[in-house]
């Protein structure tokens, strides 16, 4: 599996990174470069292997129902990019 | 006595006797770091050094003090320290001053330890290096022409210049290892699970583990002991309860069963990394240790599987920076789009978005199935070798990494910087503790001897090291220059 | 041309936890912007997720009551895309297995009949927070404070095969989720929020492209969209043309359903397993335990009105179909008033006054026990029905209770024989041309005098006693 720079494109806009029309060709030839790597997992026999998600074997812990967060609005705010009187504002977005 | 040339257990002596207090000891270390040419430091916190060690002085003189009370330490950048900038090495957090602390930082200032500035590393953790850093790269206490490794590279760089008694790291796929091995350090990174990640800015989920670097093996217990835990923040900490770390260190080995995988010394190992490795394993057979050879054929699938993992947990991690709530953000964006694509494209260095592409590619409609389906059930293969390997040994041994530290700007293309994980990525994608120990030198650069461990042995893997240490000096040498 | 068509809904129900569904963050309605909106809930980079136990608990609770497959073993998974209300660039939710697998619920027809509606799924995932679009000129503002509340998607199965069906089905899951006490139902505030899937077919053939409706905040609203949604399906079918498969926002204002063009660009979610959150283990226990502190379920509660209280399939449906209605009912049974002309009153004059001025039971003017009295004043004879349903308008309007308003305005029945038989007298003497017919057979004309008497004493008169006595004087 190879990709073409229109993929190569599409891809950066699915993770919302743009890449000039410069930079388009050597960056398809690195992701491919680095596809290649990928390519003997195809021919590895995984038989009845069970997808491993985490190297632990252990369950989901639950949390009792409680309200333990303090209203730290303030603090969070004043690293924001751009905040309005208690929101955090974005170019308009068109719905 | 050189103070700095102190494991953290003498500091911990001296303290008690009242050779030096924890202002003192801050303040040798705070000038030995501004003096430093490594660049291995992304922030100096002097102000707050100070002050958390003069705390630390009352408390000691009030007997109000725990083991580690006034003990200064690196923390990388990586962890969330509240009310100082917490940058992963990057553009894009380059003014995050974080609201919170990470669990670790909790616990450390619990114990009044004291924070002396946060510590380079490849942006986000992706890289080996350490040139993938948005505040330049790290230089090799060693030979300042070449590479600390990475990605916790201004760590293992601060341990090894004796800048700082110890230092924080964290491991996705060798970041504390192969430093380690590079700088010629003690670094261990434990069982998946057994130091809480929360706070530690996420690279790849089911593969991150914090642990921590320092001169000897006796200090990674001791630092261990303060580090690991269970925790409610996070899901995927283990509640297993955690042993005191240096109970065992003084065990013998004798009868100790290692293991050396044939694919661990195949074509690409380094002549000269092959034969301090193997005089290290023979000290060990000295001390009655049963050598054997094992098997783990599918180690050698660790790169492409973890070159897909990773970055498909990393695409996904990432993407909660935008621009939005924090960290970097455009100028003047003109809609939404624009927000996005200008803050994350000029946010985020190469070898991020790299990896993040790879990912958002491997996890897209069509191909999920055939990259990472595929690449979870490797890893299941993988991890199967190890423990059918541990059912007829204790202890896997064998290099951290390929060769010893290259040059700067040597290595250009990203495929072979990822080839040279090979040693490190298998036990990250299974799971165990592994570790690294100054084993000797090749060409005046230092190897390090990588120990594999099954799940939850540290204490096992501790004291294989620090009974490598009590017969050999390796550990003790220091860059001349220092 | 016939065409058919196939309906299926995605409700998302707020499950009514104290705390977020991963962080311990409030989930109160009406906060100030981002008041409620923790590290965690804000995406910071390091924080972790930790599964709320009352959001899993009560999910199970919605799984057990439509008999659904509990999935022992479920796991949480990330939907990615890009959004500056949802702060991670991931939705935490479940994509494989979800935690509840296929069920089943009845829904009652139009023809008195009911029809089993299939349930595919329902999953646990986090909500996320709200753009707001209209507060700034050149921006849009972002509250976080709904990010992370915890949802249940309860997904139907293709069955519903008009309007009328699918908001049956609505309102059989909105009462539902609160008989089990899993979400307040509030359409207004959100937190039961409904999107149909809508498609047409020729009879016959095979499933046609779907559309996707949202914004749907009533059911009113979904009864409208649905069959709008049809309209225009088959229209342009008809011409056709094909149907384009999308999501379409329903506008109430201009009674309109339109493409949201700007979601629908190439949305790839890229769903993987969550690396920060282990798979959810249900065992047994925990099971039985829910089982069994489980309320009595809507199906239970009707059979038991037919069964005990002697009701009539159709009130007990009535009554049963929203549980604030059925509770309000109770009070009053509970307390001793009569079965049915409880039920009637309940189903009659109250519920109409609700419906006219749109007041939800709950909020009702008049409590279940203020009602009790009414319907205790007419059986103990203090009022007859007709006068009742004066004092309960005044009772509606004015918030006094049901003895005061009897006493201030003097509509005791006259309780007073001897009172009653003077007025009755008076009017004989008054009307003895019409006494003579009565006498010579005309007994229709009793009808007059009663009317008379009631006239007379403004209603106050016990009928049955005026009956009698001008029986008695008449003959």
């Amino acid at each position: 599996m190879s990709l073409d720079n229109k993929q190569v494109k599409e891809i950066a806009y699915l993770a919302r990174l743009s890449i000039e029309d410069t930079e388009l060709e050597q960056s398809t030839s690195e992701l491919n470069n680095i596809l290649s790597l990928m390519a003997d997992l195809s021919e590895i026999d995984t038989g009845d292997a069970e997808p491993m998600a985490h190297p632990l074997h252990m369950s989901q812990r639950l949390r009792e129902d409680e309200v333990t967060e303090e209203n730290l609005a303030e603090e969070f705010q004043a690293i924001a990019p751009k905040t309005g009187k208690s929101h955090f504002l974005v170019p308009t977005v068109i719905e | 006595m050189i103070m700095h040339n102190l494991s953290i257990a003498e500091l911990i002596k001296g303290l008690k006797n009242k050779d030096f207090s924890s202002v003192e000891l801050t303040q040798h270390y705070l000038k030995r770091i501004n003096e430093s040419k490594l660049n291995a430091f992304i922030s100096v916190t002097d102000d707050l050094a100070l002050s958390q060690a003069n705390e630390a002085d009352l408390k000691i003189a009030k007997g109000d003090s725990t083991l580690l009370t006034g003990i200064p330490y690196a923390h990388k950048d990586i962890f969330c320290t509240k009310g100082v900038k917490t940058s992963a090495g990057s553009k894009m957090l380059d003014s995050f001053i974080s609201p919170y602390d990470a669990t670790l930082s909790h616990k450390f200032n619990l114990e009044n330890m004291v924070m002396l500035g946060k510590t380079n590393m490849d942006e986000f953790a992706m890289g080996s290096s350490n040139e993938n850093s948005y505040y330049g790269p790290v230089k090799n206490p060693w030979d300042l022409k070449k590479v600390p490794g990475g990605s916790s590279g201004g760590s293992a760089a601060a341990v090894a210049s004796r800048i700082t008694p110890f230092a924080t790291g964290t491991d996705t796929g060798g970041s504390i290892r192969q430093p380690a091995s590079l700088c010629g350090i003690t670094g261990i990174k434990p069982t998946y699970g057994r130091i809480s990640r929360y706070g530690m800015i996420a690279y790849a989920s089911s593969l991150d583990q914090a642990g921590p670097m320092t001169q000897t093996a006796e200090d990674a217990a001791i630092v261990l002991n303060a580090m690991a835990g269970f925790d409610t923040k996070d899901s995927t900490s283990a509640t297993k309860e955690t042993p005191d770390y240096t109970k065992k260190l003084t065990n013998s080995l004798d009868g100790l069963k290692i293991g050396l995988p044939k694919e661990f010394f195949s074509s690409g190992l380094d002549d000269g990394v092959e034969k301090v490795v193997m005089q290290a394993i023979k000290e060990y057979e000295a001390m009655g240790a049963k050598i054997q050879e094992v098997s783990l054929p599918n180690s050698m699938h660790a790169i492409p599987t973890y070159y897909i993992v990773a970055p498909c947990e990393c695409s996904s991690n990432l993407s909660r920076f935008d621009g939005v709530r924090y960290g970097y953000r455009c100028e003047d964006p003109k809609d939404l789009d624009d927000l996005y694509l200008r803050s994350r494209s000029e946010g985020f260095g190469k070898e991020v978005k790299r990896r993040i592409m790879i990912g958002a590619y491997a996890l897209s409609a069509g191909y999920y199935d055939a990259y990472y389906l595929k690449a979870q059930k490797v890893r299941q293969l993988i991890s199967e070798d190890f423990k059918k390997a541990f059912q007829s040994v204790d202890v896997i041994m064998g290099p951290v990494s390929p060769s010893t530290a290259f040059d700067l700007g040597s290595v250009k293309d990203p495929v072979s910087m990822y080839l040279a994980d090979i040693y490190t990525l298998s036990v990250n994608l299974a799971g165990l503790p592994g570790m690294s120990i100054p084993a000797g030198f090749s060409k005046n650069l230092p190897v390090g001897l990588q120990l594999i461990g099954n799940h939850w042995s540290e204490e096992l893997l501790l004291n294989t090291a620090h009974q490598f240490q009590l017969k050999t000096d390796w550990h003790k040498s220091t860059p001349i220059e220092l | 041309m016939t065409w058919e068509t196939v309906i299926g809904l995605e409700i998302h129900s707020q499950l009514k936890t104290k705390s977020k569904i991963f962080s311990g963050a409030s989930t109160e309605f009406g906060a100030k912007a981002n008041t409620q909106a923790c590290a965690v809930d804000l995406g910071f980079p390091g924080v972790l997720p930790v599964l709320n136990k009352e959001a899993v608990r009560m999910a199970l609770r919605f799984g057990l009551a439509v008999n659904a497959t509990i999935n022992k073993h479920s796991i949480f998974a990330r939907k990615n895309y890009f959004y500056p209300d949802l702060p991670k660039g991931y939705q935490i939710s479940q994509f494989e297995i979800p935690i509840v697998g296929s069920g089943t619920i009845d829904i009652p027809l139009d023809n008195g009949e009911n029809k089993k509606v299939g349930i595919t799924r329902a999953h646990l995932e986090e909500d996320a927070g709200k753009s707001i679009h209209d507060l700034y000129d050149d921006y849009t503002a972002i509250d976080l404070n709904r990010a992370g509340t915890p949802l249940l998607e309860i997904v139907s199965d293709p069955d519903m095969s008009n309007a009328k069906e699918a908001v049956a089905y609505a309102k059989k899951i909105h009462a539902l989720v609160q008989y089990i006490d899993i979400c307040d139902g509030s359409m207004q505030e959100g937190s039961f929020r409904c999107d149909a899937n809508v498609s047409v077919r020729r009879k016959g053939e095979g499933l046609g492209t779907r559309a996707e409706i949202k914004n749907i905040n009533s059911f009113k609203f979904l009864e409208k969209a649905i069959n709008l949604e049809v309209e225009r399906q088959i229209d342009i079918l008809e011409d056709g043309g094909s149907v384009a498969q999308e999501t379409r926002l329903y506008d109430s204002i201009k009674n309109e359903t339109r493409s949201m063009r700007s979601k629908e660009e190439a949305n790839d979610y890229r769903y993987f397993p969550d690396p920060d959150l282990l798979p959810v283990v249900i065992d047994d226990e925990l099971l039985k335990d829910i089982k069994n502190r489980l309320p009595e379920l809507p199906t239970e509660k009707k059979a038991r009105f037919i069964d005990t209280l002697g009701l009539s399939e159709y009130d007990a449906e009535n009554l049963t179909s929203q549980k604030a209605m059925a509770d309000y009912f109770e009070i009053i049974i509970d307390k001793g008033a009569d079965v049915k002309v409880s039920a009637n009153w309940v189903m009659g004059e109250l519920s109409a006054s609700l419906n006219k001025n749109q007041i939800d039971i709950k909020d009702s003017p008049i409590s279940a026990s203020e009602l009790y009295k009414l319907i205790s004043r007419i059986t103990d004879n203090t009022i007859s029905g007709k006068i009742a349903k004066d004092v309960f308008r005044i009772m509606w309007n004015e918030k006094r209770s049901v003895d005061e308003i009897i006493k201030d305005q003097g509509l005791e029945q006259m309780t007073d024989i001897g009172a009653l038989e003077s007025v009755i007298d008076e009017i004989i003497s008054k009307n003895l041309d019409q006494v003579e017919q009565f006498k010579n057979g005309n007994t229709k004309l009793l009808g007059f005098f009663v009317g008379q008497v009631m006239k007379a004493t403004q209603g106050k008169a016990n009928p049955k006693q005026v009956n009698q006595i001008l029986n008695d004087r008449l003959s």
